[in-house]
């Protein structure tokens, strides 16, 4: 491993990683069971130095920002590229000449896409033809293709770049801002987290501390690269040791399977909603079992709990539970779920079975994360201690401890581009975030998250939702007067944790409970299931409001604390899965 | 063939993959709530129209399909 806290830069140690680990095998990426692309990182070397000498060609050398000082003159370079070998090949040569890496989701749309390109004014682009093409006009800087060819003016492709001599490292320093990272804001408005090199090298330090890997290990890169948990743990965290990483272009389970199989995938980082889909797998496999197979599965389950409570031992669960453990290529050691929050018997359910569950909490507004459950023992009611480097308090906390959690350290962020306002009021003047969240300490000092003071909820599969991003859609419904939508959390944080948060609707109106239920539902409908409403409340009150008729959002939330309970919410059917499009 | 042909075709086989009465389908419906299936199981449903229609359907044709025309448009490009 490399030494994290010796380098002021991502690149500096990237550089390093592609000599000290020269024979290791880097990448290797799959198309279903086909092997596409294979490199040590020596053979890295060459596509690296290819692209980092076009950028160095190709990049403005002086940029007239008016937030320069954030990172000196850095150009910056936005990546656009589904999870593929050549995504980590641009970061590694972005950093090398010293831009700044804008990484953009590959699953929002292609409007969203060119708004976050424009706002965060890169100077070029590095995406693929098939995300390109869903560009109804393409972005105004130069456009590098990963693949296919286009004769378009400003349109370059990887593979026609010429060879070329790696060109000379450009040093940053820890404080200058190595990537700038989008978070879901409320109603379409983008939040770029400059992200600085210090930030990223002391995550680094601190989780392969924890969870350390040497070369031989392989990391299953599978949730978004632009994903903090995947830059990590899929990137620079197998770089730094020289381990390797996987990528499968498609992410179909019975391909995610073949290759966990097939490649003796060690580690990877998933959402809760690809947790909940292996579990699932699983239970299928189980129930074709006889009777005495499933009982024996469960009594050497309840074993293999008892014998690692309080440390992994990736061996032992391996022998005693082999049938699983083969379904998921008989190597894996840690599953690290990341992105909204995980389901607590689901992830106790796997660290019985020996397929430990790494649970932590953080926000894009500071790096990768601020705490994490170590594993020694596992607390599936927890979201584990702070990381080193991370100072964390509970600020103003109630009688049962429960209070906003505040963090600081060298992992936070400096601030949102161009949103001088918005990051005055995420920080404290001396240096603490503001996160939102509501969680108290146990006596051992490991979080626990219990709501927040946001009115806000997050998806199984990491999305951010905004209530009021959804009242529009229950707007007009005949005899009702007045209606907001509230995250349950945000009116109730729970005792034990977030899990199952949901929406919830607060109506005035004339209206007969059968027709409010049916208009509900059917309005429903049009929503993406994770932006759906999963109850109401019917009320006579009028709703608070200032002179110009503006709800008084938090006057009528503090009235629902006061007088309504959690209980009296009537459900509404909601399908209990699914989220989004055709991806996970 | 033609969208028009493989609609009913593709209705059939969700129809069919997921246990739901064939009559509650038709082309214009969100393939989610009409299937009450999520994100994965999607993904297992284009596994089985790949082997139905032989075709082979990169997953970013449909990252943004949600109904079983768009669907089926999607197949249509590919054959």
């Amino acid at each position: 491993m490399l030494a994290a806290e010796t380098y002021s830069s991502l690149g500096a140690l990237l550089s390093d990683a592609l000599v000290q680990w020269k024979r290791e095998t880097a990448l290797i990426e799959i198309d279903r069971k086909k092997v596409k692309r294979e490199l040590t990182y020596r053979e890295c070397m060459p596509e690296v130095a290819r692209v980092a000498s076009f950028l160095s060609k190709t990049l403005p050398t002086h940029t007239n920002r008016e937030d320069a000082h954030l990172s000196p003159s850095a150009p910056r370079v936005a990546v656009l590229l589904g999870n593929q070998s050549r995504w980590l090949l641009a970061a590694c040569a972005i950093f090398r000449v010293g831009a700044t890496l804008v990484p953009i989701d590959y699953k929002l749309s292609a409007q969203e896409q060119l708004e976050l390109i424009a706002h965060a004014k890169a100077d070029l682009l590095i995406t693929e033809l098939p995300l390109a093409r869903r560009f109804a006009a393409p972005p105004s800087c130069p456009i590098l293709l990963v693949d296919g060819e286009d004769s378009k003016a400003n349109v370059h492709t990887w593979d026609a770049l010429p060879d070329a001599e790696m060109p000379p490292l450009v040093e940053r320093a820890r404080e200058d801002v190595a990537t700038i990272v989008y978070s879901s804001g409320t109603s379409g408005r983008a939040k770029g987290c400059l992200l600085t090199h210090g930030a990223y090298l002391a995550q680094l330090d601190a989780l392969m501390a924890i969870f350390p890997m040497r070369p031989g290990h392989r990391t299953f890169s599978i949730l978004p690269t632009n994903h903090a948990i995947d830059f990590m743990v899929g990137f620079i965290g197998p770089f730094a040791s020289g381990a390797t990483v996987v990528h499968q272009r498609t992410l179909r389970p019975e391909f995610l399977i073949s290759t966990l199989e097939e490649h003796a995938i060690t580690h990877m980082a998933v959402v809760p909603v690809l947790l909940e889909a292996f579990e699932r797998a699983i239970d299928e496999r189980l129930a074709k079992r006889p009777a005495w197979q499933q009982k024996a599965f469960n009594f050497l389950t309840t074993v293999n709990q008892a014998l690692t409570r309080d440390a992994v031992r990736p061996e032992l669960s391996r022998k005693l539970l082999p049938g699983v453990h083969d379904a998921f290529g008989g190597k894996l050691e840690l599953i690290f779920a990341g992105g909204a929050f995980v389901d607590r018997e689901r992830a106790e359910r796997f660290h019985a079975m020996g397929l430990p569950v790494v649970i932590g909490y953080g926000l894009t507004e500071c790096c990768t994360v601020a705490t994490v459950n170590d594993l020694r023992p596992f607390r599936a009611n927890s979201v584990g201690a702070p990381v080193k480097g991370v100072e964390l308090r509970i600020v103003h906390p109630s009688q049962d401890g429960v209070g906003e959690v505040w963090v600081r350290g060298e992992t936070l962020m400096r601030g949102y581009l161009d949103e001088p306002g918005l990051t005055e009021a995420a920080f404290t003047p001396d240096g603490w975030l503001r996160t939102g969240d509501l969680g108290k300490l146990d006596a051992s000092r490991h979080l626990q998250l219990v709501g927040r003071s946001k009115n806000m909820i997050v998806s199984p599969g990491g999305k951010n939702i905004y209530p009021e991003d959804v009242e529009g859609t229950f707007a007009g419904i005949e005899d009702v007067s007045e209606l907001a939508v509230f995250a349950t959390g945000y009116i109730w944080p729970a005792r034990e944790s977030l899990v199952g948060e949901g929406l919830f609707a607060i109506v005035r109106g004339d209206i007969e409970r059968a027709q409010l239920v049916k208009e509900l539902e059917l309005r429903n409908r049009k929503l993406p299931e994770h932006k759906r409403i999963a109850s109401f409340l019917e009320t006579a009150e009028e709703f608070p409001r200032t002179a110009s008729m503006k709800l008084k959002r938090e006057v009528l939330a503090a009235w629902l604390r006061e007088h309504v309970r959690p209980t009296e919410l009537v459900r509404l059917r909601v399908a209990e899965k699914a989220e989004g499009a055709l991806s996970l | 063939m033609t969208r028009d042909t493989i609609v009913p075709k593709l209705l059939d086989l969700a129809a069919r993959k997921f246990d739901r009465p064939r009559d509650g389908l038709s082309a214009e419906q969100d393939l989610f709530d009409a299937l009450g299936i999520d994100s994965v199981d999607a993904m297992t449903l284009l596994t089985a129209l790949e082997t139905e229609f032989k075709v082979e359907i990169p997953d970013y044709e449909v990252q943004d399909v949600r109904t079983f025309i768009a669907l089926a448009e999607a197949i249509e490009r590919r054959l």
